[in-house]
């Protein structure tokens, strides 16, 4: 039976067929065979072509000038010198910060609470977590035109809550103060439940002796939270928030669906002027190059969060097994 | 006594439960209710009022403005990314855990990487790419870039989950004579059925609720998916919230089956991205 070997195998060689005077097997304790390089090539290559060439093709397409027929034509640093003199792109850099920063600081203790408070074991908890994470059904599209109808200031929903809340006419995705507001809302009522299912199930991996110890030590609720769960949760505190602001940062489809960056520029984020540019103005080449400021952001925050906090450590953990 | 104190019923919590309740629920119980009136109710009774005819007209409706067709679109983008996702992961996340060359470790690293690609900033060059070759306003064009953007997360929850099969199987399957393919087959795809359906349904959900590789790569009605065809009715029937909000539930419906008969496989995914 042992004689069967396939031609597959690139580790070890049948040592034990050939007897044991051969020297040293090679890899002493791991006799199997093992797949080749061959088995990761399809995906490797596929990501490449599709994922990786984009990457760099947006760092390419930023020194040229295309309207999206045709051939880009190269024309050096133009974009560059637009994109550093542009109010435009100042403007929409800020929004976009503030977005992200607002983002941010609800989601997370919001996400948090609801995650901690649905990991209990709790039947009412468990009932109530069913209609918490409803939103996970539904895609962003749908989302936000739900929104758009809730938010309507003529037969939507903000016409009667509006009045209450200082906005007399209902109008409040149309007023330039508040229309970034009301993305923000729906943000968390979009995310939230994500975030919290993260949250769920990272608290329900706290081991119940530590919250055992704290009790004999006379630990109220509140410190068992502050010195037991949110420690504890580092890691996924960590992700999360990765998650959450590289998201912020490059996700556009809610401004889109929702204000299409209005009123005025007043939500016009920056990767909302990435695909107005080019998809509207054909603008590809500028348009690329305000794409490369957000894929340089995006990785710049994951590098930094993930060099700040560890998590590399925890990362690398992951991969030595 | 101590013990108590944590035991005990948490009633500020519960309060601030009920309202994050109200908060996430209220706009789903909006959305049902005005898809089951009819417009002029709708308009004559405000978006407040609960629906007095109950109705379902509204989907036959949805059906004859064409948004079967994108259903049917959506599931054909759906059904050939988990197709694909599968084909193309599972292999490599089997070697990635198993082989000893070089190659393995270093792919394994670029998918980790490739983790911080925001795929919404590299929507020009996909676009570039994709009418280069040919594949503009096909559905084919939007599973290829839906699937690579997927891989690093699917490649990572499936090595997670193929690390589990214990070497010793591994060596008993040698010496029975099966090579690395054998094993493949016969060994390490049973035991990760979990995490096969996990990761399915993760990348199938992914692909359903799409939005920007459709927008940017697709054109004309026949190749439109379902959430484009909401963001359509949204321009041209805008005004008539009962019909948007009826096509906005069944685009939602495929999801509502899975949720309810697959939940636990779809949690045990998420916590593969969140787990400690």
């Amino acid at each position: 039976m042992t004689t069967q070997t396939t031609g597959f195998q690139g580790g070890a060689p049948p040592s034990a067929l050939s007897g044991q005077r051969r020297g040293p097997a090679p890899a002493a304790p791991g006799r199997a065979s093992r797949p080749g390089s061959a088995y990761v090539l399809p995906a490797t290559l596929f990501f490449l072509a599709f994922a990786v060439v984009p990457v760099i093709g947006v760092f390419v397409l930023s020194f040229t000038s295309w309207q999206g027929l045709g051939d880009p034509t190269f024309i050096g640093l133009d974009n560059w010198r637009r994109l550093v003199s542009d109010p435009g792109v100042l403007a929409a850099t800020g929004t976009t910060f503030l977005l992200t920063a607002l983002s941010w600081a609800t989601q997370t203790p919001l996400a948090i609470a609801v995650g901690v408070w649905a990991a209990g074991r709790q039947r009412n908890r468990a009932v109530l977590s069913t209609i918490y994470f409803l939103p996970l059904l539904l895609s962003s599209g749908a989302i936000a035109i739900a929104w758009r109808a809730i938010v309507d200031p003529n037969f939507g929903i903000a016409k009667y809550l509006g009045p209450f809340i200082g906005f007399p006419d209902g109008n409040i995705i149309g007023n330039p103060k508040s229309a970034l507001y009301v993305i923000v809302f729906v943000l968390i009522w979009q995310f939230v439940p994500f975030h919290s299912l993260i949250y769920q199930a990272a608290a329900r991996n706290i081991p119940a002796m530590l919250y055992d110890a704290a009790t004999i030590d006379g630990a109220t609720r509140w410190h068992a939270f502050w010195f037991v769960t949110l420690p504890q949760l580092k890691n996924t505190i960590i992700t999360s928030s990765t998650i959450m602001i590289v998201g912020s940062l490059t996700y556009f489809e809610t401004i889109l669906l929702l204000t299409q960056g209005g009123p005025g520029d007043a939500t016009v984020t920056l990767p909302y002027l990435m695909y107005q540019g080019a998809f509207n103005n054909y603008e590809m080449g500028f348009a690329a190059t305000v794409a490369a400021v957000i894929v340089v952001l995006g990785t710049l925050v994951s590098l930094l969060i993930v060099r700040f906090s560890g998590f590399g450590r925890m990362r690398s953990t992951l991969e030595g097994l | 006594m101590a013990e108590r104190s944590i035991a005990r019923p948490n009633y500020a919590a519960g309060v601030l439960a009920g309202i994050w309740l109200v908060i996430v629920a209220m706009p789903v119980v909006w959305m049902i209710s005005w898809a089951v009136q009819r417009r002029s109710e709708y308009l004559a009774n405000g978006p407040l009022a609960l629906p007095r005819n109950v109705t379902f007209g509204n989907v036959q409706a949805v059906i004859a403005a064409g948004f079967t067709k994108y259903m049917v679109n959506s599931a054909i983008v759906t059904v050939a990314s988990i197709v694909l996702t599968l084909v193309l992961a599972l292999p490599a996340a089997y070697a990635i855990v198993r082989s000893r060359e070089w190659l393995a470790g270093t792919v394994f690293r670029m998918f980790l990487l490739g983790l911080a690609i925001p795929a919404q900033a590299t929507i020009i060059p996909v676009y570039w790419i994709l009418t280069r070759l040919g594949l503009y306003d096909t559905l084919t064009g939007i599973v290829l870039p839906t699937v690579a953007f997927g891989l690093p997360l699917v490649i990572l929850i499936l090595a997670g989950s193929l690390r589990d099969v214990s070497g010793e199987l591994y060596e008993a399957m040698t010496v029975d004579g099966a090579g690395p393919l054998r094993a493949f087959f016969r060994l390490t795809l049973p035991l990760s059925r979990g995490a096969i359906t996990t990761v399915a349904i993760f990348s199938g959900l992914n692909a359903w609720n799409g939005f920007i590789f459709p927008l940017i790569l697709t054109q004309s009605p026949e190749k439109r998916v379902a959430t484009l065809g909401l963001w359509d009715f949204q321009q041209e029937y805008g005004v008539d919230v009962p019909m948007l909000m009826t096509a906005v539930l069944l685009s939602a419906l495929p999801v509502l089956f899975l949720y309810l008969f697959a939940r636990r496989w779809l949690v045990a995914g998420l916590a593969g991205v969140g787990g400690k």
